[in-house]
């Protein structure tokens, strides 16, 4: 009888422990894009959104071009509106045009769209517009789960005015099957007398990939290069700029702004240490492939991920898709913190400061908020809720052109990537990297003032006229410089300071 | 009778006139005088503050006007020349003189964003098929994109491939209806094809001639979609022309008061030097 009875309690107990995992099965069965976890039980989850009925309602987003951003979006309504009976109308447009599309509308008065995807250093010219997430979702288990850099990035003066959906920094990428190489080790001592290692510098990530550069070491019959980097202007360069600039230019000594002193409002972009990165990016202009001058983003994923380059550094996209099982350069390659620099500017003091630094730049992301005017704003929320729950998460962040890259603290697990296939050490390394950069003191945020979008391009300008030749990197940043002084002038030096102060304080750890 | 009634029939045009034209005249002029932006959404009046900048504080905007002119009229001239010669080709009787009637026409019936996609993917480095065939032949990868000299004239091959057809079009209208009278009197004295297109040809198709020049010249000034998919304006600003730049102050960085007056400054110059080009070539080409 005690042994039926053990029996009956133990079967009890593993429909317990398994009615999650079939539960999970039935979701996964309509629903194959999430497979390899099936529904997470959650507040925003398949089964809680299928209880939810909104029938005869039309939502409308405006997101970005497919692939990125805008095939997730996409793909996320077409399940959302089979749950929820909601229509579900999804616009897809140009990443540079994302700005205008939302804030032609905002201005009017007008709310064409009820969601609008946009970036993350929107947010001083868009929060006006937007409608802060309601408590109940902030309090929610899967916000809980969002590091705190991430929720910083999303919330203005601590309100949250962008729903996460995705996590972004520059980190370096490069060919591990080159690095690891012992004899690539051996060759590269014997003819430059240096270690072939994972660049600590940017010094010695222009020496490797000028070594590296031109020739086939890979053996696939094709010539490879030393460096893929997002060049072209208006395509995002200026955040690769910034990623450059960091290890010279963001000393911990000198607390109080890196893109402007905050106390007096000066630019700082044409100082030594940003000057000394221009001087170092004309430079890689010798290692790029043909043509690398003009690479965008899209170029760059394709150039790093296809295998054609020895490095890289811009966000997750390139290296995701270096690790899907599709690529060339499958379980081939490493991530790293971005380059340091053996010198860092002192505004302080006006001189160099001797010794290693690195800073990390947590660059911009894909951001999502609320129309203020939108007449769903419930369903929108639920929306952008169930697009970012845990199981369309972990399935997105795998997935190399969704541009959905890791921002919850379970990101950092090496078990979510060796689950989808990728080498214990290479996720290893990956979470490595993106748990250093969090716990860094030393980070740079993307610049958020209003008027973002007049002074980046100012200065993307400026970096490409001195890509180009047009003009000595001194000279582009002293231009640079001049025009972020009468962009100031036009906004408003205390608007500015205003806003950056938020920036400078999660800079300084304050935040 | 009374015809007053007929202006009744002229409100519906003149309605249309004022709602597509008159008022966004109007309206971009007053905006030109505002300091309309993303963080100062409205309004407000700031006199010429905005034609002061444009006029002692923005090179950028006047290197992309040089920039465009250069390109207009390069575009223009190859185009002219290049469908002059086969307009010239196809006005003889030749064999398959429809089938290549037809086939000059197709680039113009084409896309224009799709096929400088398609151009792009030609001319990308160290992707394309140009150099690799370049490559084939021993010669070095040419920086058709990345060099700023020579992307322009990547910009030009375009737009002449693209834009060509239509001066041809024009042209070969224009040679289908002259006269046959000229050329039989040129024939009878013995004209060489040489002096019987320069003596008899040429001054014949001058009406027709400056018409096609000078609405491809309007056409021409207004690259975008070319410059926009192919370059971006880049290298740095070696390809940048004055739409583009206007487009990047609008709709990038939202400055509407400043894009504003730097549309109404173009339109106002385009007028005026386009006048004078159409004057000029009046009198260079139509002698009485």
């Amino acid at each position: 009888m005690k042994t039926i009875k053990t029996y009956v309690v133990a079967l009890i107990s593993a429909l317990l422990v398994l009615s999650p995992v079939a539960y999970a099965d039935k979701w996964s069965d309509q629903f194959p894009h999430i497979k390899a976890t099936g529904d997470i039980p959650g507040e925003c989850s398949y089964d809680a959104m299928s209880k939810k009925n909104y029938k005869g309602k039309t939502l409308k987003i405006n997101t970005h071009a497919v692939p990125v951003m805008g095939e997730p979006t996409a793909l996320h309504a077409e399940q959302f509106a089979k749950l929820t009976g909601a229509k579900v109308d999804v616009t897809h447009t140009p990443a540079g045009d994302l700005y205008a599309k939302a804030m032609v509308p905002f201005q009017a008065g007008q709310a064409p769209y009820d969601i609008v995807f946009g970036f993350s250093n929107f947010i001083n010219d868009w929060k006006r517009y937007l409608e802060p997430v309601p408590k109940k979702y902030v309090e929610m288990k899967q916000m809980q789960d969002v590091t705190p850099s991430h929720i910083g990035i999303a919330s203005w003066d601590g309100v949250m005015y962008q729903f996460p959906v995705d996590g972004d920094r520059h980190y370096l990428k490069y060919r591990k099957d080159v690095i690891d190489n012992p004899e690539y080790q051996k060759k590269y001592k014997a003819d430059t007398g240096k270690e072939l290692r994972v660049p600590q510098t940017w010094k010695e990530y222009g020496e490797m990939a000028a070594y590296f550069n031109g020739w086939d070491w890979d053996g696939d019959g094709e010539k490879e290069y030393g460096s893929a980097e997002v060049m072209k202007k208006d395509d995002l360069m200026y955040a690769a700029f910034y990623s450059r600039s960091a290890a010279y230019s963001k000393n911990p000594k000198t607390p109080g702004g890196f893109f402007f002193d905050l106390k007096t409002m000066k630019p700082l972009i044409n100082n030594p240490g940003f000057v000394e990165a221009l001087t170092d990016w004309v430079a890689a202009t010798k290692y790029v492939p043909p043509g690398g001058i003009n690479f965008g983003l899209g170029d760059e994923i394709g150039s790093f991920g296809g295998g054609q380059t020895l490095f890289s550094f811009s966000w997750d996209d390139a290296f995701v898709a270096a690790m899907q099982p599709d690529s060339p350069i499958n379980n081939k390659v490493g991530a790293a913190q971005l380059p340091g620099a053996m010198k860092v500017w002192n505004r302080s003091t006006n001189s160099w400061d001797q010794g290693f630094n690195q800073a990390p730049f947590f660059v911009w992301g894909w951001a999502v908020g609320v129309a203020k005017k939108s007449k769903e704003k419930e369903m929108a929320f639920d929306y952008l809720c169930f697009f970012a729950n845990e199981a369309n998460h972990q399935a997105d962040i795998g997935i190399g052109r969704f541009g959905v890259n890791p921002f919850r603290n379970d990101d950092f697990k090496a078990d979510v990537w060796t689950q989808i296939g990728w080498d214990k050490d290479i996720a290893q390394s990956y979470v490595d990297t993106l748990a250093q950069m969090e716990d860094s003191k030393n980070r740079v945020f993307p610049l958020r003032v209003p008027g973002t979008f007049e002074f980046n391009a100012a200065l993307a300008t400026a970096a490409a006229k001195a890509l180009a030749g047009q003009l000595s990197p001194q000279a582009a940043l002293d231009e640079a410089a001049k025009q972020w002084e009468d962009i100031l002038n036009r906004v408003g030096k205390d608007n500015v300071r205003a806003a950056y102060s938020v920036g400078v304080a999660m800079e300084d750890n304050k935040l | 009778m009374n015809f007053k009634h007929k202006y009744v029939f002229l409100f519906p045009g003149l309605f249309v006139l004022i709602g597509i034209l008159i008022f966004p005249i109007i309206f971009t002029i007053r905006l030109s005088l505002s300091g309309w932006n993303s963080y100062t959404p409205e309004m407000n009046f700031i006199g010429i503050t905005n034609y002061i900048r444009l006029f002692t504080d923005d090179p950028r905007f006047w290197e992309s006007f040089f920039r465009l002119s250069f390109l207009s009229v390069t575009t223009v001239i190859l185009q002219y020349i290049i469908g002059f010669a086969l307009a010239l080709i196809v006005w003889r009787e030749i064999k398959f003189k429809r089938f290549f009637r037809v086939i000059f026409l197709i680039p113009m019936m084409t896309t224009p964003v799709i096929m400088t996609v398609i151009w792009r993917t030609f001319f990308h480095e160290s992707l394309g098929p140009v150099n690799d065939l370049l490559g084939n032949l021993g010669v070095e990868p040419i920086l058709w994109l990345s060099d700023p000299v020579i992307a322009k004239f990547t910009v030009i091959i375009v737009e002449v491939w693209q834009w060509t057809p239509f001066m041809f079009l024009l042209l070969l209208a224009g040679l289908l209806s002259l006269p046959k009278e000229p050329f039989l009197a040129a024939a009878i004295d013995g004209a060489s094809p040489f002096r019987k297109f320069v003596y008899v040809t040429f001054p014949l198709m001058a009406p027709i001639s400056i018409g096609a020049i000078i609405i491809r010249l309007i056409e021409a000034s207004k690259i975008m979609d070319t410059v926009f998919v192919l370059t971006s304006g880049g290298p740095g600003t070696a390809t940048e022309t004055s739409s583009f730049y206007i487009y990047i102050k609008g709709l990038r960085e939202f400055q509407m008061g400043y894009a504003a007056t730097l549309s109404f400054t173009y339109l106002v110059i385009m007028i005026i030097s386009l006048t004078i080009i159409a004057k000029v070539l009046t009198k260079l080409m139509i002698k009485e």
